[in-house]
């Protein structure tokens, strides 16, 4: 009795503020581990930028002299130029993975025998490794041996010769970059779809509503969630593309497929790059667009959290 | 990754016999790292290890092999933290930025030796900067046109060595329905052997190590002379097509399946065209034409070195390992068929019975006086590499396009050498 009555009284500060700080506790290692893979090293790219430094002597300071150069390149159509308008294709036309996948799981989501089967089939590019998909697409799209052309061939067309050629090479890479992509929305749409409430479907029929009617106002805004997501890793998927690009071209015919992430790993770490300030710039740069989109969710977001 | 050499009895009694009387013992740890990540290339070097390892049983040797492309980006971190005593790499200008630096060992010392001076001396030049060495050459290539003798046969060809005579046979293999020449410029180095020979055999070796200097106008009418011979060939269909989306391996079956006649390749072509079927028979060599009369003919032959980390912390071993891998013996074993299958750096030791390898070591022992160009991605900076590279590409998939890509070249040009 004593010895509990003792004990209340000497409550320590962490026992009367556990509520408080135990939520902090939690977050602590994320925090840390944010912090220093993260957040420093955004404000050290930044720093970084304003230097000439090839990794390994001493950092020169330049000031804006690195932007300057992106600004010429960008004014003289070069490099800079091309990154950002590949980017920005990557960016339009990677969207189409969002309808793309939404038909497929609307396609999918029915009841048939060996479904699941079906199902695993369409949602397997999103399980193999980008860099198998580029091979794929590699072979595929072969000028010489490539099935693309083959198959052209029966209608009396082609050779094309997709990722040799300028004017083809980024929509080839994105056309493959969407396959997988595609399933990774499909899965999202496929789950969103367990969700749709069966009611509403219901009293929708009874007023007559089919088809696209039924779709368009029943079922998609019901998918409103699995939209965003869709959307949010498809547009963080398009600024970040590398890996297709890295195999299936290097950035080329003479630089043409060049995304901003692309040409920055070019100059700062390549073989014949090692302009670290450079890649810094550039880095910059790419990570100021994303911001624009990060806050456009993270907005988007805090609203739908705060209408509920 | 990690291999440690044990020695064993037999090894040390054959390391004894063959140990030069005056060389100190060594003790302690010698690390060795290496780009010869390739089977054959790997064996060779271990196989090499371990005969070092067993005139100097003092001496405990540890062998890294990294991949060979990761060991290009690895070899910046290696050589300030975790540095090891001897490091493969490459010549010429590829060596400079660790030079610069500060992280290269500077050898003039061994280059001093006269058994090292009197038997190297014809890679002095690619291994000196600031009139001092950075390191040792193990072995060398030479470059040239590899084709196939049985097509030339069928057409009635002759090795040309002029180049209204290249051209003329150039034709007549367009006409039958052949590119004259295979190459897969998706890794654009290819296109730089182009016009490595294009330019040394148009304007002289001298004036192709000055532009690689940075020191003449990409659009200087000289430069404008080589890419105007160049686009006969273009023009004239002499490449295959499509070589753009093609690495130089993709475009060997073009070779091999006789849809092209040659290759302008370094001499490690000639191991996957045998491994494809061509025999002997089928496949010769012949020097680059000569283009200009007024001008020596000059040759590529990359050369791949072994330098001392500055950071090392067994110099004394490195050395001598240094002494070790460019004796005249060790030359002539590693670079036989059998091992690396390339020339030997020692003037003293003897080159494989390999055809190749003999036309090859006669050409550049007697017929390149100009000189002896590293290759373009080495003897250039890497950034001035890299974008006229590209345009070489450029220029082969779109001749039409010269003065943008000239005009692009020369402002890279102003802002690479300018600090």
């Amino acid at each position: 009795m004593t010895v509990a009555a003792d004990a209340s009284e000497q409550e320590s500060w962490f026992h009367r503020n556990q509520q408080r700080i135990a939520p902090w506790l939690f977050l602590a290692p994320g925090m840390l581990f944010f912090l220093v893979y993260v957040i420093i090293p955004v404000f050290q790219s930044f720093n970084l930028s304003l230097y000439e430094w090839d990794g390994l002597g001493a950092a020169e300071y330049v000031g804006f002299r690195n932007y300057e150069d992106l600004y010429w390149e960008w004014v003289d159509r070069d490099a800079f130029y091309i990154s950002m308008k590949n980017n920005l294709i990557w960016l339009i036309l990677y969207l189409a993975a969002i309808p793309a996948g939404l038909f497929i799981a609307l396609f999918l989501n029915q009841t048939v025998w060996g479904i699941r089967l079906y199902k695993s089939l369409f949602f397997f590019p999103f399980v193999i490794s980008q860099v198998v998909v580029g091979l794929v697409f590699t072979w595929f799209y072969d000028p010489t041996f490539g099935l693309l052309n083959e198959f052209l061939g029966f209608f009396g067309l082609g050779p094309v010769n997709v990722l040799g050629d300028e004017r083809f090479v980024t929509y080839g890479i994105i056309f493959a970059g969407l396959w997988p992509q595609t399933a990774y929305c499909m899965i999202l749409y496929l789950t969103g779809l367990n969700a749709v409430d069966p009611e509403q479907i219901e009293a929708g029929r009874l007023d007559g509503a089919k088809g696209w009617k039924m779709l368009w106002h029943i079922i998609i805004p019901q998918l409103r969630p699995a939209t965003f997501i869709a959307f949010v890793v498809t547009i963080i998927g398009a600024l970040r593309s590398f890996d297709l690009i890295s195999i299936m071209t290097q950035g080329g015919p003479f630089g043409s497929s060049r995304v901003l992430a692309y040409y920055m790993f070019e100059v700062a770490l390549s073989e014949y790059g090692f302009r670290m300030g450079y890649g810094a710039a550039i880095a910059v740069i790419l990570f100021l667009i994303m911001l624009c989109f990060i806050a456009y969710f993270l907005w988007s977001m805090y609203r739908e959290e705060k209408g509920r | 990754m990690y291999s440690t050499f044990k020695r064993t009895t037999a090894a040390l009694a054959i390391g004894v016999a063959m140990a030069a009387p005056a060389a100190a013992e060594l003790t302690g740890e010698l690390r060795i790292f290496l780009d010869t990540s390739n089977p054959a290339p790997r064996a060779t070097m271990e196989a090499m290890i371990e005969r070092f390892g067993a005139q100097h049983p003092g001496l405990e040797i540890e062998t890294t092999v990294i991949d060979r492309e990761a060991y290009k980006t690895q070899i910046r971190n290696f050589l300030t933290a975790d540095t090891p005593d001897v490091a493969t790499w490459y010549a010429a200008n590829r060596m400079k930025p660790y030079v610069e630096a500060g992280l290269f060992e500077d050898v003039s010392d061994l280059w001093a030796e006269p058994e090292i001076a009197e038997n190297l001396a014809s890679t002095k030049g690619a291994l000196t900067i600031d009139g001092k060495q950075w390191g040792v050459p193990y072995t060398y290539y030479q470059w040239g046109v590899y084709y196939r003798k049985d097509i030339f046969d069928e057409l009635g060809l002759s090795e040309p060595t002029t180049w209204e005579e290249e051209l003329s046979n150039c034709q007549k293999i367009v006409d039958s329905g052949r590119a004259c020449y295979t190459i897969g410029t998706k890794f654009l180095w290819t296109a730089g052997g182009w016009f490595d020979y294009l330019n040394m055999r148009t304007n002289g070796f001298d004036f192709h190590q000055q532009l690689a200097n940075g020191e003449v106008s990409w659009e200087d009418d000289r430069v404008k002379q080589t890419f105007a011979n160049w686009k006969q060939l273009i023009d004239m269909g002499a490449f295959i097509d499509n070589h753009q989306t093609y690495s130089w391996q993709e475009a060997l079956p073009f070779m091999v399946n006789g849809e092209a006649a040659a290759y302008l390749m370094g001499n490690f072509a000639v191991a996957p065209l045998r491994d494809a079927g061509l025999t002997d028979d089928q496949l010769d060599f012949y020097q680059f034409v000569a283009i200009n009369p007024d001008v020596e003919l000059a040759e590529d032959a990359p050369t791949d070195t072994f330098h001392i980390p500055a950071n090392a912390s067994n110099k004394e071993a490195a050395r001598e390992f240094l002494r070790f891998v460019v004796s005249a013996d060790e030359q002539t074993e590693i670079n036989n068929g059998a091992n690396l299958g390339q020339l030997p750096v020692n003037a003293q030791s003897t080159v494989d019975d390999d055809k190749f390898l003999q036309q090859g070591f006669e050409m550049l022992s007697s017929n390149s006086p100009g000189g002896v160009a590293q290759f373009w991605d080495r003897d250039a900076p890497a950034e001035m590499a890299k974008v006229s590279m590209e345009g070489f590409q450029e220029f082969m998939v779109k001749p039409d396009n010269l003065d943008r890509i000239l005009a692009k070249l020369e402002r890279a040009r102003a802002r690479i050498y300018d600090n």
